[in-house]
């Protein structure tokens, strides 16, 4: 992840503005250019493009289908084409139904997952960032051992004791082994914002420390934390591909991992049947990419330093 | 300097000590008993004979005692290494079958991570400066970072094996072979290694690349490197410095990442059933040994706990600011 | 003539047009001359002092030539200016503070600078270095540390060494003493004048927008308005008797040291700079000048209104041109120049 530092700029070339900074009438303010910007990267277009069509994809394609994802078909394995658009497995299973229901879950799984790290992460960094002192070495502290510890690993390790497997609880606990990236960014980021001379005049003019919170720093956090989050809902989602993958998920429930993993203890590979494998990874694949692609893009928008000429 | 290290060992024993803590409480505290779980294997109809049988392997898995004391004895395992008998491959000890493991997890991971470190920094670097190649590096590196490790392993198995009859794409060497160190075995376990090899080391590859690229696109652009060039220096001596400038946080970068791709190295392991700590994960899982789950994880901990250690020691080596900083360790 | 600038003017491209932020500028430099650059963030004062050395890549010059040395100085040519970089024109960055490399011995980074340039005799240059740093009170064990391990002023000091070991014709330095302490600022203006006396530099441009410095240092003086020169004359001539209204409105809200709030209220300049983006027609100042009147709608012409001293305003001009007698409006204040702070 790129670093949004601020040095303040030598020559009076501030692409963000007119030369010595908000001088003189007409100066844009942030949003403006912000979305200036932003209509007008191809990466962040393209990729929030695709991701739209993804979602869209994911809500509306299910309708489609013509047997639940785990409603054998009573018939054999089939090729895609005819009736079956992606073909059936060696269930019977219809391979379109169990795509596109497996395109909702693990979105559900990424936002799941995403929005716990996000809430803890935002608490502790927070916490860390601004009350410094003993609490922000103890939280580092734990921050820096859950970040060693291979979120998979944990994972593993917590699931096979569960007897009840949901999708919120892999959502929460994927959560759970995320949030230090979330910690870190907003830790750092409060850190170099509280010190900011606008903070300490809002302190000095007596604004409360939740109003300041508010008001100051969180606008400015804002789009670094942006970022990280996008991040998080990619990473959150292939972990949990791996996670069902091996088995852990949900059996209930059909996610992209799943299929893989079914793909895999039903030997799909020896028989050919591409179409039972090949879809869920690959449109998992193009999800990522996606969110990496837009990210760099609204990173971009919101650095000039990476903007291109 | 020896601040710096301090606090990092500090860190590595807590990380221990709560590694261990947790693995020994996770199945005491989940809902379901294990013994019970082990018991339903044996059909014992029985009542008196089911509670006996309950009791005895109570006591030989020294869950009888209190849990401070189980604790205790948990911490005595870990230290002498003794984690009790396997379930599922009876007759075996846990720690037999994690060190016949480990070479191939160890074989695996070490040069894919390498390899895709090394490799990717200087794609990376290379893409900062040259357009054309940026342009084609980019969508690459993102698209690889983005591929699912089980994903990339089944398809690499699917094209290798059955599409192309190249590699052989399932465990660790030719079966009726016995590990020695001769060539036939080894030809053979190399003839195994390469595939999972080369899925690890492509998904990470990307990750490794991009990040590079935005470092040193960053350190092109800063001050230390505008005052080179307005004193003249060549481009070649404003890159070198931007790549050594780069290569200090993509070091810490490296630390940070280990996590994950331990985890894609797992995934990997099983699709290709090829015989280390994943796979043996994998079964654990599926035969409910707890036992054989709890000595993985703490050697799986041990391990990151270690690799962190030798990385930050060669940070300490390659910074100069770790290394001579009076004011110790920066935030 | 050692240094000429003809009518150059440099703009960057911004998302909403292009800026023009020098704006046909000329002015020369004699040999030794130390020329202060003064103006108020955003006139185009730095943006001039760096275009002559590296013009940045999202800029361009859209006008204009530099002459020096009666060399052409090709500004926009990366390539050529490479090898005049630190030879015949040189920088102390604005950002000295960050401008040495933090993972590299300062030894070696010069080291390295050196081979850039193919100098043949390393040693000779590496033994004039060492007798430079110890001119200025520099220990020469600064070769063998990391630019993070000296003070600020230390920073700057290394800094101005190395930007003027090869010898450069011109040396352009901006804001080298914004950012240091008083005493200091003290040793890096005499640290300048003696290299000028020395021959390391022939001459020199000072950025600053801190006039007592200029007073300092400084043998003439160019005030910049908006991306255009208002003023230019000797230093005693603009300290004592300055025509340009905007210089004198800037030299009356300078405080005087010794006199208090009760006897003297500092006046600023009410309004702003205008925008580069769409500059109003005419003189620049006229938004807030006092002395504005109908013929400054047009642009005026930056001329010599007195032997060495050039303006561009046209109360000036018309002045000048009825009478040869001093000029009317405000007296100019009095720098505290002697004083010690």
């Amino acid at each position: 992840m790129s670093e949004s530092t601020s040095q303040a700029p030598a020559l009076e070339v501030a692409a963000t503005g007119l030369p010595g900074g908000s001088a003189g009438a007409g100066a844009p303010p942030k949003r403006n250019e912000f979305i200036y910007y932003g209509l007008r990267n191809p990466k962040l277009l393209f990729g929030l493009t695709l991701e739209v069509l993804l979602v869209l994809a994911a809500i509306i394609a299910p309708f489609f289908a013509n047997y639940e994802p785990l409603t054998t078909t009573g018939l054999g394995p089939q090729h895609p084409g005819g009736t079956f658009w992606l073909g059936t497995d060696l269930n019977g299973y219809d391979m379109y139904s169990q795509l596109t229901n497996g395109l909702r879950e693990s979105y559900l799984i990424g936002a799941l997952g995403a929005a716990f790290a996000t809430v803890v992460g935002l608490v502790i960094g927070f916490l860390a960032g601004w009350r410094g002192g003993w609490l922000d070495e103890i939280l580092q502290l734990v921050t820096n051992v859950l970040v060693m510890i291979p979120s998979l690993v944990l994972l593993i390790v917590i699931g096979s004791y569960l007897t009840s497997r949901s999708i919120l609880f892999e959502g929460a606990f994927i959560g759970l082994t995320t949030w230090p990236w979330v910690a870190r960014a907003v830790r750092a980021q409060t850190f170099s914002l509280r010190s900011r001379e606008y903070v300490d005049l809002a302190r000095l003019s007596g604004k409360r420390p939740v109003s300041i919170i508010v008001k100051e720093i969180a606008p400015n956090m804002a789009s670094y934390l942006f970022l990280v989050i996008i991040l998080l809902f990619g990473s959150s989602m292939l972990i949990a591909a791996s996670y069902d993958f091996l088995g852990l998920g949900p059996s209930q429930t059909v996610s992209l991992g799943y299929m893989m993993n079914q793909a895999a203890s039903n030997s799909a590979l020896l028989y050919h049947m591409w179409w039972v494998f090949i879809p869920p990874g690959a449109v998992l694949a193009l999800m990522v990419v996606a969110l990496l692609i837009a990210n760099v893009g609204l990173d971009e928008v919101f650095n000039p330093k990476l903007r291109e000429q | 300097m020896r601040r710096y290290l301090t606090k990092k060992i500090i860190t590595y024993v807590v990380a221990f000590f709560i590694g261990v803590t947790v693995d020994w409480a996770l199945p005491h505290f989940m809902p379901g008993d294990p013994i019970q779980g082990m018991l339903s294997k044996y059909n014992v109809a029985d009542n008196a004979g089911y509670q006996a049988l309950y009791a005895q392997f109570q006591s030989s898995y020294g869950l009888n005692v209190s849990l401070w004391q189980q604790y205790l004895n948990f911490w005595h395992s870990v230290l002498s290494g003794d984690f009790g008998q396997s379930i599922f491959a009876q007759g075996a000890t846990v720690s037999s079958l994690i060190f016949s493991a480990m070479p191939y997890t160890v074989a695996l991971l070490v040069p894919a991570v390498l390899l895709s470190y090394s490799l990717g920094n200087r794609l990376g670097a290379a893409a900062a400066r040259r357009k054309a190649l940026d342009n084609s590096v980019l969508p690459l590196g993102y698209v690889l970072q983005a591929l699912p490790y089980p994903w990339l392993a089944l398809v690499v198995v699917y094209l290798f094996g059955p599409v192309w009859h190249l590699f052989p794409t399932s465990l660790g060497y030719d079966q009726g072979l016995i590990p020695h160190f001769d060539w036939t075995f080894i030809s053979s376990a190399l003839d195994h290694w390469f595939l999972p090899f080369l899925t690890v080391f492509l998904v990470s590859l990307g990750g490794w690349a991009i990040g590079m690229r935005n470092l040193v696109i960053y350190e092109l652009e800063n001050d230390s490197s505008r005052y080179l060039r307005a004193l003249g220096a060549n481009e070649r001596v404003v890159r070198r410095y931007a790549y050594r400038n780069a290569s200090l946080p993509q070091l810490s970068g490296l630390a940070l990442q280990l996590g994950v791709v331990i985890g894609g190295n797992i995934v990997t392991e099983v699709a290709f059933q090829y015989p280390g700590l994943g796979n043996l994960i994998f079964k654990a899982i599926g035969a409910q040994d707890y036992f054989l789950l709890q000595g993985i994880f703490i050697f799986i901990v041990i391990g990151v706990l270690l690799a962190n250690f030798i990385i930050d020691l060669v940070f300490v080596s390659v910074d100069p600011r770790t290394r001579l900083s009076m004011q110790g360790a920066a935030a | 003539m050692s240094v000429n600038v003809d009518k150059l003017s440099v703009a960057y491209r911004s998302h909403r047009g292009d800026v023009t932020a020098v704006d046909n500028v000329s002015f020369s430099l004699a040999d030794g001359e130390i020329m202060g650059l003064a103006g108020e963030s955003g006139s185009g004062k730095s943006t001039l002092g760096n275009a002559l050395v590296y013009l940045d890549p999202r800029m361009k010059a859209t006008g204009g030539n530099v002459t020096v040395d009666g060399k052409d100085l090709p500004i926009s040519d990366n390539n050529a200016m490479r090898h005049r970089r630190m030879t015949e024109v040189s920088l102390v960055p604005q950002y000295a503070m960050s401008a040495l490399t933090p993972t590299r011995k300062i030894g070696k980074l010069i080291h390295d600078l050196l081979k850039s340039h193919h100098i043949k005799d390393r040693e000779a240059v590496l033994t004039e270095l060492k007798r430079r740093l110890e001119l200025i009170g520099l220990k020469d064990d600064v070769l063998s540390k990391y630019s993070f391990e000296l003070s600020g002023g230390m920073r700057q000091r290394v800094t101005i060494i190395m930007s003027t070991l090869l010898n450069p014709s011109l040396l352009v330095a901006d804001e080298v003493t914004s950012a240091l302490d008083v005493s200091t600022q003290r040793a890096v203006g005499e640290m300048l004048l003696e290299f000028r006396d020395r021959g390391y530099i022939k001459s020199a441009i000072a950025i600053t927008h801190d006039l007592s410095i200029l007073a300092q240092i400084a043998d003439s003086i160019a005030i910049m308005y908006a991306g255009r020169l208002a003023e230019r004359a000797p230093t005693s001539v603009i300290v004592d008797n300055p025509l340009h209204p905007y210089t004198q409105a800037l030299l009356n809200s300078l405080p005087e040291v010794g006199v208090r709030h009760d006897q003297v209220t500092l006046t600023g300049i009410p309004g702003r700079p205008p925008s580069l983006m769409n500059p109003p027609a005419g003189c620049r100042f006229r938004d807030r000048c006092p002395f504005a009147f109908a013929k400054c709608t047009e642009t005026p012409a930056f001329e010599e209104v007195r032997p060495g001293h050039m303006v561009a305003c046209w109360k000036v001009s018309q002045e000048h041109a009825d009478t040869a007698t001093a000029g009317h409006g405000q007296p100019a204040a009095k720098l505290p120049v002697e004083e010690q702070v």
